[in-house]
């Protein structure tokens, strides 16, 4: 019989409970017992960036982390940049304006690390772009129109800045 | 993809992580970032029945510039040293080698005691400390002791530390003076392991010669090299052209690199004079040495 901890932790702005074995991922916690599937599973072992999630304000890939290490945390995922019933968040209407997604299961990974980015800086130029974004990987669209989302969502923001 | 059943501690002192080890043995595994320890259980590589956590443990992730001297808790995140106000411009290799290490998300969690402590030759944690002859403070239900940063690195992955030690603290001590320094190193894309890189310290005296010379190198043999021939073939010296490019071509002699999928083992040596070349004439610019000086 394989022990299970009970888990108290802060997700997306609500208290949310769980168990989990100490071997689970945080990503397959938030999936599989919080049914946020929004956080996705590429690599599994921290090279594809898909899985990132902001914890306590600040990226991390949530396949590296154990769900036991998110008791009393707070935790963003995609699920949590925008109301379920309202508008996009201004970085997630950028990538859907440039085209900054094609298939999008590397997506949700993208919109918390530009969250995180343009939280530090609101204007960043390209180079400061590709370099934060080159933990992010997208087999996909080959990234120009990833980082001319990221420019528009940085405009946007600096318009209208969201708390 | 998935790791194996284990145990978990989450040890809220150094006293309670030293119990853990002492109830579990060498079955426990510390976890600090994560960043390295959490893919090994991932691809079932390492299978510990315990992990004990050391990320609750209060007051062990500090970072601070004390009298010049920088210094870390085990636990202190990449993310954390790399903005820490005050040091680039005290000491700028260790930014500039912090910012090669995996990416921004990696380095939120990843430790300096993590890094340390695991070992991998072409890490940058373990050259900066060997190069800046860091002090490392492991604690043992038997009391602490430190260990000097070149006696730490034993081989790959492998470090001098007991099994019933734990890595506390770090101090790395930085030279005073008219320095500079930089960081450098190649790797196939951002964010990869280094082929090859290099960390050069750089103190000159009024005349611009080279008073104190630091070289520590990654990805160039079983554990971070510190290169002191090549820093004796500069101290005393001016650092122009020709004395730096001689030092870069010591390196080659003090290294044994090996060569696999990513890069042979001529290729590694290759670079790691280039690089060295590149970045002593960095650290002495920096300095305001070199070439400008030498003219003056």
């Amino acid at each position: 019989m394989r022990e299970r901890r009970e888990l108290a932790l802060r997700v997306n702005g609500e208290d949310r409970r769980g168990s989990a074995e100490p071997r689970t991922t945080l990503a397959d916690f938030l999936r599989d017992e919080l049914g946020l599937t929004g956080t996705h599973l590429g690599c599994e072992h921290g090279v594809c960036g898909a899985c990132t999630i902001l914890v306590d304000g600040r990226s991390a890939r949530s396949c590296l982390m154990l769900a036991v290490q998110a008791e009393g945390h707070e935790l963003t995922t995609v699920e949590g940049l925008a109301p379920a019933d309202g508008p996009l968040h201004p970085i997630q209407e950028a990538f859907a304006e440039k085209h900054g997604l094609q298939c999008g299961f590397c997506t949700p990974g993208f919109l918390l690390s530009v969250h995180e980015l343009l939280a530090e800086n609101p204007d960043p130029d390209e180079n400061e772009i590709r370099e934060r974004l080159s933990g992010n990987i997208c087999r996909c669209t080959g990234y120009h129109n990833i980082v001319q989302s990221v420019l528009y969502a940085a405009e946007l923001l600096r318009s209208a800045p969201v708390a | 993809m998935k790791p194996p059943p284990f145990g978990y501690v989450a040890a809220t002192s150094v006293e309670e992580a030293l119990d853990a080890l002492a109830e579990h043995g060498d079955e426990a595994k510390l976890l600090a970032g994560g960043q390295s320890l959490v893919p090994l259980l991932a691809f079932r590589l390492a299978r510990p029945s315990v992990l004990v956590d050391l990320n609750g443990v209060d007051g062990l992730d500090g970072a601070a510039l004390e009298d010049g001297t920088l210094v870390l808790g085990a636990t202190a995140r990449e993310r954390t040293v790399e903005r820490l106000p005050g040091l680039a411009e005290r000491c700028r290799m260790i930014v500039e080698a912090i910012a090669h290490i995996g990416h921004v998300a990696i380095r939120n969690r990843g430790t300096v005691g993590g890094s340390l402590v695991h070992a991998d030759p072409a890490a940058e944690w373990p050259a900066l400390a060997v190069a800046l002859d860091a002090e490392l403070d492991a604690t043992s239900k038997r009391g602490t002791r430190t260990i000097p940063a070149q006696e730490f690195f034993v081989s790959y992955f492998t470090t001098s530390l007991e099994p019933d030690e734990v890595l506390t603290r770090i101090r790395v001590p930085l030279p005073n003076g008219r320095s500079g320094s930089a960081f450098l190193e190649l790797a196939r894309r951002h964010g990869d392991f280094a082929l090859a890189g290099v960390g050069a310290h750089v103190t000159l005296t009024a005349d611009g010669t080279a008073s104190d010379v630091r070289l520590g190198l990654i990805g160039v043999g079983d554990r971070p090299v510190r290169a002191s021939g090549a820093e004796a073939a500069l101290r005393g010296r001016i650092p122009d052209e020709e004395a730096v490019a001689e030092a870069a071509e010591a390196v080659a002699g003090e290294i044994e690199p090996t060569g696999d999928i990513h890069a042979s083992a001529d290729y590694r040596r290759h670079l790691a004079t280039v690089l060295t070349r590149r970045a002593v004439t960095a650290a002495v610019e920096r300095a305001g040495g070199g070439a400008h000086a030498g003219a003056a």
